[in-house]
């Protein structure tokens, strides 16, 4: 299986860690990932607030090159956010006439073109629906099975474009998780908001987002994310939250592709579990007590 | 959260405020103020008007109310509501519309979201990617240096965990993206 690989920026900036388990643990189910050659930012939540046009002009930059790379490998986004900003401009090109004709016209000046041929995939979704859950386990060397785990979507993983999952009540990640012999923790906020750049611009709200969202998953070992702001909100401000509720707040928050790569037993400087604000040793402890 | 009365004795009202929100203004005249929208929004407690609300007074033509509105700054962009919405309208991308209307328009408040938004775009032309270093320093540079000491805590834990790097971004000079912004800028006429 080979797929062009859009990391986005958090993956290499902040969000490190997310990056290198997702390669050691795709290299490990015999996935190739191309990274994408000169890809760019997607514009986030915050290109439609200058301009309407460049909300889709700079996720279709990296979908024509991925088209005139290798397009018909399907293009994966790690990052919820990417993920949604690259698959609405083939929405909404297919909604509204001429829409795509602007985008060329704008995307002209960098000698490039897109003709709406390129399948935007989830990280989520490829480790979900392409590979089997049999090859997964069978990758599993130290299973998770002392480690109870709440499954945390977030919102954009799902919404607004549901190809893959439930909308408010997904479970993909719950059989990935299984298959790796974790006990999945029901998580009732699975689809919730972790606040997105409201922690930067409207803290007290974005805190009580993340308060809600690590209460909900009270009694699990940890937290499994598959999103870049996601992780980085719910684990950066557990300190502070510690300090506004007056008791110690502290849940690992993991990637995936962390617990994954656990399980499958890659080496530490790919999992880059140091990078984790909240430390995960409690996990660990977990982890070589059964062994 | 208000969902108090209010007063329209006195004010002006612009019929025409709807027809700027292409292409969801046909499918805003549908809204039947149901309250989904607000149901399912998990920061609507914080805002001044609640989600339907705004969509009421769009209607109305309440340009200046909905336009310096809290309610704006404080989506998070889930696309909870218009999955909810029994009328299929596209709430979320309103919201984004309705924000960039609010700062084309120069409204005065919520300086910090303008402001972040701004130096995340600026970032972005600049290099081409996002970092969060430089928005950062742009985004205290233009709000209020002082501002950096609430995030300091959260900074020195990064850089102790060695998530992030302290180069010291130049913010002046050609950008990656320069091109590709000033042709969107021709076509739309509003960047």
């Amino acid at each position: 299986m080979r797929y062009l690989y859009y990391p986005g920026c958090s993956l290499e900036s902040t969000e490190k860690e997310y990056d290198t388990s997702t390669r050691a643990v795709m290299a490990a189910l015999g996935v190739e990932l191309q990274e994408l050659e000169d890809w760019t930012c997607c514009g986030a939540s915050a290109a439609e607030t200058a301009s309407r046009l460049l909300s889709f002009v700079l996720p279709a930059r990296n979908l024509a090159l991925a088209e005139q790379t290798n397009g018909e490998r399907g293009l994966v986004a790690s990052c919820s956010a990417c993920y949604v900003n690259l698959r609405k401009v083939d929405e909404h090109v297919k909604q509204e006439p001429g829409l795509l004709e602007q985008i060329n016209q704008a995307l002209e000046v960098d000698g490039l073109t897109y003709q709406g041929r390129v399948q935007v995939r989830h990280l989520l979704d490829v480790l979900a629906n392409d590979i089997a859950p049999e090859v997964i386990a069978g990758r599993v060397k130290r299973p998770l099975t002392e480690l109870s785990v709440a499954p945390y979507y977030g919102c954009q993983t799902v919404r607004p474009y549901s190809p893959f999952d439930a909308p408010y009540l997904p479970e993909s990640m719950d059989r990935i998780l299984e298959a790796v012999g974790a006990k999945v923790q029901p998580n009732p906020m699975r689809a919730a908001c972790c606040g997105g750049t409201l922690l930067t611009t409207k803290r007290e709200v974005g805190l009580k987002l993340v308060a809600d969202l690590i209460q909900a998953a009270e009694g699990a070992d940890c937290i499994a994310t598959v999103c870049p702001l996601c992780q980085m909100n719910l684990d950066s401000y557990q300190g502070l939250l510690s300090k506004r509720l007056g008791q110690p707040v502290q849940m690992p928050i993991l990637y995936l592709t962390q617990l994954l790569g656990l399980a499958f037993d890659l080496p530490e400087e790919q999992l880059g579990l140091g990078h984790n604000v909240v430390s995960v040793k409690p996990l660990l402890a977990k982890l070589s007590e059964e062994v | 959260m208000n969902e108090d009365t209010i007063d329209l004795t006195g004010q002006t009202l612009d019929r025409d405020f709807l027809e700027t929100l292409a292409p969801a203004k046909e499918l805003l005249r549908n809204c039947m103020q149901c309250g989904s929208c607000t149901a399912t929004c998990a920061s609507a407690y914080a805002m001044d008007y609640t989600p339907r609300q705004l969509w009421h007074m769009i209607r109305l033509g309440l340009v200046d109310e909905v336009l310096n509105s809290k309610a704006l700054w404080l989506c998070s962009t889930c696309y909870s509501c218009t999955l909810r919405c029994p009328r299929g309208i596209p709430l979320t991308e309103t919201i984004g519309t309705l924000k960039r209307t609010a700062m084309q328009a120069g409204v005065p408040g919520y300086k910090e979201s303008r402001n972040f938004y701004r130096a995340f775009v600026q970032t972005v032309c600049r290099h081409g990617r996002s970092d969060e270093v430089e928005i950062m320093v742009r985004y205290f540079l233009s709000t209020n240096p002082f501002m950096a000491l609430d995030f300091a805590p959260l900074a020195i834990t990064m850089l102790r965990k060695g998530n992030v790097s302290i180069n010291l971004p130049k913010l002046g000079g050609p950008g990656k993206l320069d091109n590709l912004f000033q042709r969107v800028e021709e076509l739309e006429g509003n960047l």
